[in-house]
């Protein structure tokens, strides 16, 4: 093994419309490393290793794989010089087998037919030589998602893979299977494969990383190895932030911890005891009271956006119970909790928010469009003061309510998207990632919005990847694991490194925590 | 979280390879219980005459329908190919008194170049396929009855080829069961064992996935028109010759028939599952369908369409609630 | 709660100046444009086009048209397709024939009941069962029409003599023909549900982001039911004026091709098929782009399978300019 680097990226920036994604990004990977990539949502990850993998153009740098300067123009380009990526999507053909999608574009044939014999036992040898007990001839939908993964990984390694990008790999992985990737990750590593590997969970950083690589903004922070490297020095790493400053304030929130206390004897706007639904939902339980802010805090995949749909009415229940204002209720369409009281902003504005084609007025006042009927029409005199005052009030920036939706920039879209739910003067609001992809100043604004919500006497239920959103927002925080809800922190137990010990696994702490965690 | 959670649906989505045996099974099973069927009921069904005069009424929808399958499969749909079919075949009598090898090749390559035309639009112009194809059934249409005057083109009797296409026998069998049951052999063999044909089926079942994997997407599709257009060329210039002359009225409606016969065949309209063999079960069974109802006799042909509709819904719903079922478990 | 979260409804907000912006884009003036370019070329240079004759006529020729379109609209706005619109004319007009003896009031509400029901049929199986509206509308339209002839006794052309029943195909109100005040009302009551109602705000939720669309508690399957009912509905309305021009329920040729006609008059129109908006001005206008083109070419003794050529080059070249572009 050679000292000089296998894949060196130097200068790389990219900027879309304006704003720059990346600002001058260098990162260089050896052989046989596993090299981490953190940072927050927005932090240019994604973009840095989509223009690693050839699926976006760099504005400016060099990249050079094994000292020769490279450019891809595609995806394939980049497979075909031995870089490929395996999505946290990933792209396989699910009806075709396993052996056709590793061998796709180079299938052994003979007299110009495909030659399924050596095809099929050339995959089951690569597989066997991974590790992997998966049948060539299985369609890839029979299998279940780390499997997918297994077989995408083998795919890129039949292609003669040097470099290999894990996108959030084990996002929706029990721990079995993460062990079972951990293991084939080692092989690749053994054979001299660079591995890029992007997580969010700290135990598997530390677990197969080599090195780590910090990304802020669209700007390279550091690359430190990981040995040595205390977590909370990467946590603060990743914020930007020194340990001190990591216990200030940083949101909009301001402090709002001690409110928890005197809201504590009002009843409760919503009670959940023993909720599951699906296959990601098992047993959660906890409440939130008027005036308060719970966070919902927990791993990709642990079940907190499913809490929120199955509370919303969005996904059937099967399992549990519901308390809005004491009685028991089944809101079996979203529109029943809404009449209800409640209102939902999803994670995913562009797929189950905005309505893109509409208006900004007729957006905002969609789900209240019932209360501004009259003998079947709509009252544009009600509607047009509605949509002004929150346009005023919530500071949206637009040319006019007329304006398309899609038109706008995230933050004020994500605006309209609380003021529709607001405008249905909801006694419970759940709100899940109400930030993220959003400038830094339309974040504070809508978390000072959230803030003055919950004072005013709402109930509010915060799902949350950012933990100072959490721990600076949350009367309480309910700590989600593999579809249970595990721990609930309140006031002064609130701090970063107690979520994320409760989040991350079944830490001596973490279980002492749930041991005494109020679960109804 | 949502995009996490996709693929773990998809994780739980086990059982499509006993839902395409159950869709295909299906229409084998009822194939054969409708056979069955008719020969216990009518003595003339179960004779070779019957049979044979089945799978003639049958093969040149069954090209179509073919074709039809190759497009179906990329997740596309073809409409115009009824009104290529005419195109083809009034070119081919219109052009047949300068012989057989000209009309045949003037037929089936205006349709294939039509075919053409309908993937570029498609594929270069980035317009949908249902549309695209549908104002191309409404022009090629408008052609062929511009050019003909509205009026049959009687073929030359110099065509001897045409006619033998249309009208001639391989000892028992009439010409056009011979190339029916050939261009499926080939489509089947296609389809499994080559590039091309596989390549349609990872197109059909994840344009985005095909394209990183480095196929060439926009080709293929392309090409998919292309076969789509001959076939029903050929189909064309095949009718044309039973008939002895070029309509510009024939295949009026056959978009609609071709399709149901790829759809109850259970090669599903989403693209990537189905193929040849699911194909030509839809074109037999609806077919000895139809053929049972005539033998009834008391059925009219209008009672027919409303039955044909019907069963094109039922199928359908049916393969809707398989595939949700396999997704739910 | 609004009023101590500084949204006080009686402190009067800055009201920006209220400016009125297209809805439809730049798409609906373009075939509005084509459209005057294309009577002022046709009155200029097609003899006897201007007439107040030839005019009412063309008028009267799209009153079907835009019945069918203004139904198809509304359908495409929520990104479905109903292509069984044609058969469902032929089926109205067959069931108004047959009973027509029992009175015309019984006639005309059997039929329009019948072809309702076979939209509220379209209607759940597209939403209730998520089979695709192409293949949904495809199977009713092929037993539409044998259904429409079974019901006219097996096929035969049953004629129609009820002076009552002519009024709608033949009558006149003042110079005004009935069918295209029918037309027109159909147009008004559609716009004002869209433009007024929730309803409309739903189509368009619907078709635009049906997921969105549902967690703000549209009732999404209930709204795209109503939409293919409603299409049948009003198809149902045009296959009653036909039989009544006819004179006669002529189960084959009613409405046969219609779907292409209203897609096409809503396609030109500037409605995108993706879903999420709709012009029903829009619709009325391409409508009548396509009529005139049939008029003029019919008059100017253009064969009229050029005018079909002709038809689907314009439906391409609407469809381009409207392609959903990426972002």
């Amino acid at each position: 093994m050679s000292d000089a680097p296998l894949l060196r990226m130097e200068g790389i920036s990219k900027a879309f419309g304006g704003a720059m994604a990346l600002d001058r990004v260098d990162l260089s990977l050896q052989r046989g490393e596993v090299h981490a990539l953190v940072g927050e949502n927005g932090a240019g990850k994604s973009t840095l290793m989509k223009i690693l993998t050839g699926a976006y153009h760099r504005d400016a740098g060099v990249v050079q794989l094994e000292g020769s300067e490279v450019d891809f123009d595609t995806p394939a380009d980049a497979q075909g010089a031995g870089v490929c990526a395996v999505h946290q999507e990933i792209h396989l053909l699910s009806h075709r087998t396993v052996a056709e999608n590793i061998y796709i574009g180079r299938e052994p044939t003979r007299y110009g037919f495909i030659d399924w014999g050596r095809m099929n036992a050339q995959a089951a040898e690569l597989l066997r030589g991974l590790g992997l007990d998966i049948d060539p001839e299985a369609t890839v939908e029979s299998l279940n998602t780390a499997r997918q993964q297994m077989v995408a990984i083998a795919r890129g390694v039949s292609l003669g893979a040097r470099v290999l990008v894990l996108d959030e790999p084990t996002s929706s992985l029990s721990p079995r299977e993460v062990s079972i990737l951990y293991e084939l990750v080692a092989r690749l590593k053994a054979n001299g494969t660079a591995i890029v590997y992007i997580s969010h969970r700290f135990d598997e950083l530390y677990a197969i990383c080599d090195r780590v690589t910090v990304l802020r903004d669209g700007k390279l922070v550091a690359t430190r190895a990981m040995a040595g490297l205390e977590r909370l020095d990467l946590v603060c790493l990743m914020l930007g932030k020194s340990r001190e400053a990591l216990r200030d304030g940083v949101t909009g929130f301001g402090d709002h911890r001690d409110a928890g206390e005197a809201v504590a004897d009002r009843p409760a706007v919503l009670r959940t005891e023993h909720v599951a639904s699906g296959a990601k939902l098992h047993d959660v339980s906890f409440e939130v009271r008027p005036g308060e802010i719970v966070g919902l805090a927990g791993l990709l995949g642990s079940g907190r956006t499913e809490t929120a749909r199955a509370i919303f009415g969005a996904d059937v229940r099967n399992g549990g119970t519901v308390f809005v204002h004491g009685e028991s209720v089944n809101p079996r369409t979203p529109d029943d909790a809404i009449r209800m009281g409640v209102g939902f902003v999803s994670e995913d504005r562009k797929a189950e928010g905005i309505i893109p084609e509409l208006s900004i007025r007729e957006n905002l006042t969609l789900a209240a469009l019932p209360t501004l009927t009259k003998f079947g029409v709509v009252s544009r005199v009600k509607q047009r003061e509605i949509v002004e005052r929150y346009m005023t009030r919530l500071g949206i920036k637009a040319s006019s309510a007329d304006q398309r939706i899609r038109e706008l920039s995230g933050g004020n879209q994500q605006k309209v998207l609380l003021a529709r739910w607001l405008c249905t003067d909801p006694k419970l609001l759940i709100l899940d990632e109400p930030t993220r992809g959003i400038d830094i100043g339309a974040k504070g604004e809508i978390q000072r919005l959230v803030n003055e919500l919950a004072k005013l006497g709402m109930g509010v239920l915060m799902i949350s990847s950012e933990i100072e959103e959490l721990t600076e927002g949350s009367t309480r925080v309910v700590v989600l694991r593999d579809g249970c809800s595990v721990a609930e922190l309140t006031g002064a137990e609130i701090s970063p490194q107690a979520i994320i010990r409760a989040m991350a696994s079944d830490s001596p702490a973490a279980s002492a925590v749930n041991a005494t965690s109020p679960v109804s | 979280m949502t995009t996490g959670m996709l693929p773990a649906l998809r994780g739980h989505f086990t059982s499509s390879r006993a839902v395409s045996l159950l869709q295909r099974g299906g229409a084998v099973v009822a194939l054969v219980i409708a056979c069955i069927a008719g020969s216990m009921r009518y003595y003339a069904f179960a004779t070779p005459e019957n049979l044979l005069n089945v799978l003639r009424q049958n093969s040149m929808l069954g090209l179509v329908a073919l074709g039809m399958t190759f497009v179906i499969l990329t997740g596309g749909i073809d409409l115009s190919v009824g009104a290529l079919l005419a195109v083809s075949g009034v070119i081919a009598a219109m052009l047949s008194k300068h012989g057989s090898l000209l009309a045949l090749a003037g037929g089936i390559g205006a349709a294939t170049a039509l075919g053409v035309v309908n993937g570029l639009l498609i594929t270069r112009a980035r317009i949908q396929p249902f549309i695209v194809t549908l104002a191309m059934m409404i022009a090629a249409r408008g052609a062929a009855l511009a050019v003909t005057s509205e009026q049959s083109i009687p073929a030359s009797p110099q065509a001897s080829a045409l006619t033998w296409l249309g009208r001639g026998q391989l000892g028992p069998v009439p010409v056009p069961v011979v190339l029916f049951f050939l261009a499926y052999a080939v489509a089947w063999v296609t389809l499994r064992y080559t590039r091309f044909g596989r390549y349609v089926y990872a197109v059909g079942d994840s344009e985005e996935a095909a394209r990183l994997m480095g196929l060439p997407a926009d080709r293929l599709v392309l090409a998919t028109y292309a076969l789509s257009g001959a076939l029903a060329g050929l189909a064309g210039v095949v009718l044309a010759g039973r008939l002895g002359a070029g309509q510009p009225v024939a295949g009026t409606g056959w978009e609609l028939d071709a399709i149901a016969a790829v759809v109850v065949g259970g090669t599903l309209l989403t693209g990537g599952q189905g193929g040849a063999g699911a194909t030509i079960i839809g074109v037999l069974l609806l077919g000895v369908i139809f053929n049972l109802f005539n033998l009834e006799g008391t059925i009219s042909p209008w009672w027919q369409w409303v039955l044909r509709g019907t069963f094109l819904m039922g199928v359908v719903i049916i393969q809707g609630r398989l595939q949700r079922r396999a997704r739910s478990h | 709660m609004a009023q101590s979260l500084g949204l006080d409804p009686s402190v009067p907000p800055a009201r920006p100046a209220r400016q009125w912006k297209p809805r439809a884009g730049i798409s609906a003036y373009a075939a509005l444009g084509a459209l005057l370019v294309l009577v002022i070329g046709n009155a200029l240079f097609t003899p006897n086009f201007a007439t107040s004759s030839n005019l009412w006529n063309v008028l009267l020729q799209v009153s079907t048209v835009v019945l069918t379109a203004v139904g198809m609209t509304l359908v495409i706005a929520t990104g479905g397709i109903d292509l069984s619109v044609g058969s469902v004319m032929a089926v109205a007009g067959a069931v108004a024939a047959v009973l027509l003896p029992r009175g015309v009031m019984v006639a005309v509400l059997a039929a329009l009941v019948v072809a309702t029901l076979m939209g509220i049929v379209n209607g759940s199986l597209i939403a209730g069962m998520r089979v695709q509206p192409i293949v949904v509308t495809l199977a009713t339209l092929i037993a539409g029409r044998g259904l429409a002839q079974v019901i006219s006794h097996e096929g035969e052309l049953v004629t129609i003599s009820d002076p009552a029943f002519d009024v709608l195909g033949r009558g006149h109100l003042g110079p005004v023909p009935v069918q295209v005040l029918i037309a027109l009302v159909a147009v008004g009551i559609a716009i004002f549900l869209l433009r007024a109602t929730p309803f409309g705000r739903y189509v368009l939720a619907s078709g635009g982001n049906a997921p969105a669309a549902r967690l703000a508690g549209v009732p999404v399957r209930r709204t795209v039911i109503t939409v293919y009912a409603m299409s049948a509905f009003l198809a149902g309305v045009a296959g009653l004026v036909v039989a009544s021009r006819l004179g006669a329920s002529d189960a084959a040729k009613i409405g046969l091709n219609m779907e292409l006609d209203a897609i096409a008059a809503v396609v030109v129109g500037g409605t995108a098929l993706s879903g999420g908006r709709a012009t029903i001005a829009g619709s009325v206008v391409g409508a009548l782009i396509m009529q005139v083109i049939a008029t003029s070419f019919n008059m100017l003794l253009v064969p009229y399978a050029w005018s079909l050529a002709l038809k689907a080059l314009i439906i391409l070249v609407a469809v381009y300019l409207q392609r959903p572009r990426r972002v």
